[in-house]
């Protein structure tokens, strides 16, 4: 079998690649590989005469630290001094910089590591072992006589040492290795070492650039008014007194509304305020949060498709015995990202040119494609840092904002929206009705266990996938639950209302694992059992599952006394890859005020290629569950979102913050998710520990602090 | 000074000091503090987050005090001394930022501007700060991220850098 291709039958585009891995070897159109004096193997890297390598980073930065772990894989492999190595962001180009795994240049789903490590690490391993190779051919001796440190290989027998600067021109003449050696994990050099943020500097003195901080020359700023009802359109409007106002320039129709251009934001807020606009507001505006509810509990009492069914679990809860029944709830949610969305274009005949803080540069690239009529590769997109992604950032609603508005007015246009545009116009985590019935045998362990959610599903609202099946995501963390029972059956009953669904941290399981680690917690009691020895032993067949749990237990010293007025709770949810767990310490006042005082947090992510980037996405992710759990909450008024601001769609505050301790699980396993998994398990622990004080059990989120109220 | 051509966008000359230095502007006197420094004096460290005044992400000083500046008009600043992100020091070793890299505290980093700057005048008042000073200083600051922990421990380290220790 060939194992060497040479770059020059790459660069034919003769080679035929199979799936995976072999992505990261196709070189760039116009190879930087072909500059002389510059070595760059495949599109991840590159290293020039005077020894600079400098990465290129596909992940967007959206807090979660791909600009530092990126690197840190890379210059791994390499044997690169990473202080040193430069770091540059992919432009869109999804043939050169696609997720392998996904085969789209769009980041969710917590993949910025686990899709990409392997294909990163031969990328780099085979860039090493062409410098290797180079040295080994100027020294005469053989390549498995040379090894490599920081920048440099060496030839230890002799004492010789030749920088990687130094053998750019001899390593870009040699075959790039498709099959690299990478290194054993004792020899790394970074991964697994914590490494400080390469974005803290720029982040602390207000010198990072986010899209709202985009500057171009000659650019407009404009703010579009939006029909306050999903799907409305505009039918007329009058721009008279808008177009007055000093420094607004145009006012123009796009898809998603009005939008006046002026000279700056300010100015064109102005505009907006001044202009007239009737709606034809569409079907939504008859669908209020009432009305949902309604529709979803006359769809919950309807039998939904089975989205798993194993042994006879009807039977047997008909049977009698002893059956325990409840409902849970959940809201709609907003991402609420720090930065308000926005995005920039410069749209011209020959090109368009985005600057847009985005998680998805390959969607952003074809959008505007469709939009302006330009072919692909005439769509530069820019990716800036990202102030907050959480899945609102992976859609595409902004960009369309930005380049309709740029080509409507010629001129480059920076499109902002509001706080609150932000929180009426996203796209919700869904709200679910869930009902539940369990059976529990003589010894109170569940010999029969029924689910059936009732909601919409995200994929199929966005035509990922096909109406009339079950959508993955509706389900996720109930159909894959951990608990060995021998009758289980789990039904989803589609109901869609209209009302625009995205991918919120954590999707399906954000919510299902709330459900789930809830009522499971509920049959522990129920059989006067503890609720972490009683999922224990039904973890049998789930072995991480159950190692994280008892690691968090552990830490948490569970069944230790509690303070007087306290309780613990307990969950464990398996997400995008990795397995979580949390045991949450809570205290109740008698008026009802909930105090999360201590949250121990347990991940077992495979591999923690950065431990402190893993404990700051855990301590993240706990506290956005705690301010879905606490006041996350979208309602519907005539088909309008009623919150606006952060007055009425409240965030926990640091007055509400508790100690979270996280504690990493080494498995050793393949690299899991980091982004989302530790958003799950937050809630449920949270109202378990409620229960556990005050005998209340939350069975509705947000947490209703009148509801826990003891006389 | 005016020469709007419209009444609600008259415009005024409004001379303030921004990072030690004596700046000018035309701008409706109405206009937030916020978008004269973001928009017209390049300022771009100071983030708009909610235009309310409940998400701290504008924070700056002026004359020392911490101020949202989303809603404060330009014409309030006239004559007086604003200081943002970008003046808060001259070679990012004010100790609240030391501090802030110490922790690597920073996700997304949108609010950390707000933070730092709520931080920095947090400690100018109470160098000492126990955890309820840091709740009552620091509250009026939504991290999205949830950095809190991190912006805690920060504080703690800042003030003791700040008397001296290492």
């Amino acid at each position: 079998m060939k194992t060497l291709v040479s770059r020059r039958e790459i660069l034919k585009g003769g080679l035929v690649v199979g799936a995976g891995l072999t992505v990261g070897f196709s070189l760039p159109i116009r190879a930087v590989g072909q500059t002389p004096g510059v070595f760059a193997p495949n599109q991840w890297l590159r290293i020039d005469r005077d020894g600079v390598v400098t990465i290129t980073n596909s992940v967007p930065e959206m807090g979660q630290g791909s600009l530092t772990t990126t690197p840190m894989i890379i210059a791994d492999e390499l044997d690169a001094k990473l202080d040193s190595v430069k770091v540059e962001q992919a432009p869109a180009n999804p043939a050169l910089y696609k997720n392998p795994v996904t085969g789209t240049q769009s980041y969710g789903g917590s993949r910025g590591v686990r899709d990409h490590i392997e294909m990163w690490r031969k990328a780099a391993a085979s860039a090493r072992e062409m410098l290797k190779q180079a040295a080994a051919n100027e020294w005469g001796v053989p390549v498995e006589s040379v090894d490599t440190e920081e920048g440099a290989v060496v030839h230890r027998p002799t004492g010789r040492r030749l920088q990687y600067g130094q053998l750019v021109d001899k390593a870009q003449a040699l075959p790039v290795p498709q099959n690299p050696t990478l290194k054993t994990p004792d020899k790394f050099r970074y991964i697994g070492k914590v490494v400080k943020r390469r974005d803290t500097p720029d982040k602390v003195t207000g010198r990072s650039i986010y899209g709202v901080d985009v500057q171009v020359p000659g650019m407009l700023v404009g703010s579009i008014e939006r029909c306050p009802v999903f799907g409305g359109k505009v039918q007329t409007f009058d721009a008279t007194a808008a177009k007055k106002i000093k420094g607004v320039k145009d006012v123009v129709q796009v898809s998603n509304g009005v939008a006046v251009v002026a000279d700056n934001f300010w100015t064109a807020l102005q505009g907006r305020r001044a202009l007239k606009v009737t709606w034809d507001e569409g079907p939504i505006a008859q669908v209020s949060s009432a009305t949902i509810t309604r529709e979803y509990e006359a769809a919950s009492k309807q039998p939904g498709q089975v989205a798993k069914n194993e042994g006879d679990a009807e039977k047997v809860l008909a049977a009698g015995g002893k059956v325990h029944e409840a409902v849970y709830q959940v809201p709609f949610l907003e991402h609420a990202c720090m930065e308000p969305m926005n995005a920039t274009a410069q749209v011209s005949r020959e090109a368009c040119v985005i600057w847009a803080p985005t998680q998805n540069p390959g969607g952003t690239q074809a959008t505007a494609a469709r939009l302006t009529g330009l072919p692909a590769e005439k769509v530069i997109v820019n990716t800036t840092m990202l102030g907050g992604g959480f899945g609102r950032r992976g859609e595409i609603d902004f960009i369309v904002d930005a380049v309709e508005t740029s080509k409507a007015v010629g001129a480059p246009v920076k499109v902002m929206w509001t706080r609150e545009d932000d929180i009426t116009h996203g796209f919700y985590r869904p709200a679910t009705y869930n009902v539940f019935r369990a059976a529990l045998d003589a010894n109170g362990m569940p010999s029969a266990w029924f689910t059936r959610i009732v909601g919409p599903g995200i994929l199929i609202q966005k035509g990922r996938a096909q109406a009339g099946t079950i959508d993955p995501a509706a389900v996720e963390a109930v159909r894959n639950m951990p608990y060995d029972i021998p009758n289980l059956r789990i039904e989803w009953n589609n109901k869609d209302l209209g009302i625009p669904l995205g991918f919120w941290r954590s999707v399906g399981p954000s919510q299902n694992g709330f459900i789930i680690e809830s009522f499971i917690d509920e049959l522990a009691h129920a059989a006067g059992k503890d609720p972490f020895e009683y999922r224990r032993a039904l973890l049998g067949k789930s072995p991480r599952h159950k190692a994280i749990l008892e690691l968090v237990a552990n830490r948490a010293n569970w069944g230790s006394p509690v303070p007087a007025g306290r309780g613990r709770g307990i969950a464990v949810v398996f997400s995008y890859g990795s397995y979580a767990a949390t045991v949450a310490e809570v205290s109740v006042a008698p008026a009802g005020a909930v105090k999360v005082h201590r949250l121990v947090c347990g991940i077992d992510a495979g591999l923690a290629v950065n431990p402190d980037a893993v404990k700051a996405q855990m301590e993240g992710g706990a506290v956005y569950a705690l301010t879905a759990a606490f006041y996350g909450q979208i309602t519907i008024d005539r088909g309008r979102v009623q919150q606006s601001n952060f007055h009425d769609y409240q965030m926990l505050r640091i007055n509400e913050m508790p100690v979270v301790d996280v504690h990493i699980l080494d498995s050793g396993e393949a690299p899991g998710g980091l982004g989302e998994p530790g958003v799950p398990t937050v809630a449920p622990a949270v109202c378990n520990a409620i229960f556990a004080a005050t005998g209340r059990r939350v069975r509705k989120l947000p947490i209703d602090r009148s509801e826990l109220k003891r006389a | 000074m005016s020469r709007g051509n419209d009444s609600s966008q008259e415009v005024a000359m409004i001379s303030f000091t921004v990072n030690g230095k004596q700046r000018q502007v035309d701008v409706p006197p109405e206009m937030p503090l916020l978008w004269v420094l973001r928009e017209s004096l390049n300022l771009t460290g100071t983030k708009y987050g909610c235009g309310i005044a409940v998400c701290g992400a504008c924070t700056v000083h002026v004359d020392g005090a911490p101020v949202r500046s989303c809603i404060t008009p330009a014409s309030a600043v006239a004559g007086r001394r604003v200081t943002t992100i970008e003046g808060l020091s001259e070679r990012a070793d004010h100790p609240v930022q030391k501090a802030w890299m110490e922790v690597d505290v920073p996700q997304c980093g949108y609010c950390q501007s707000g933070q730092i700057m709520s931080a920095a005048a947090l400690l100018a008042r109470k160098p000492s700060p126990t955890d309820a000073d840091i709740d009552d200083g620091m509250s009026g600051n939504i991290c999205r991220c949830g950095t809190y922990q991190r912006i805690r421990a920060a504080i703690h380290r800042a003030a003791a850098i700040r008397k001296g220790g290492a």
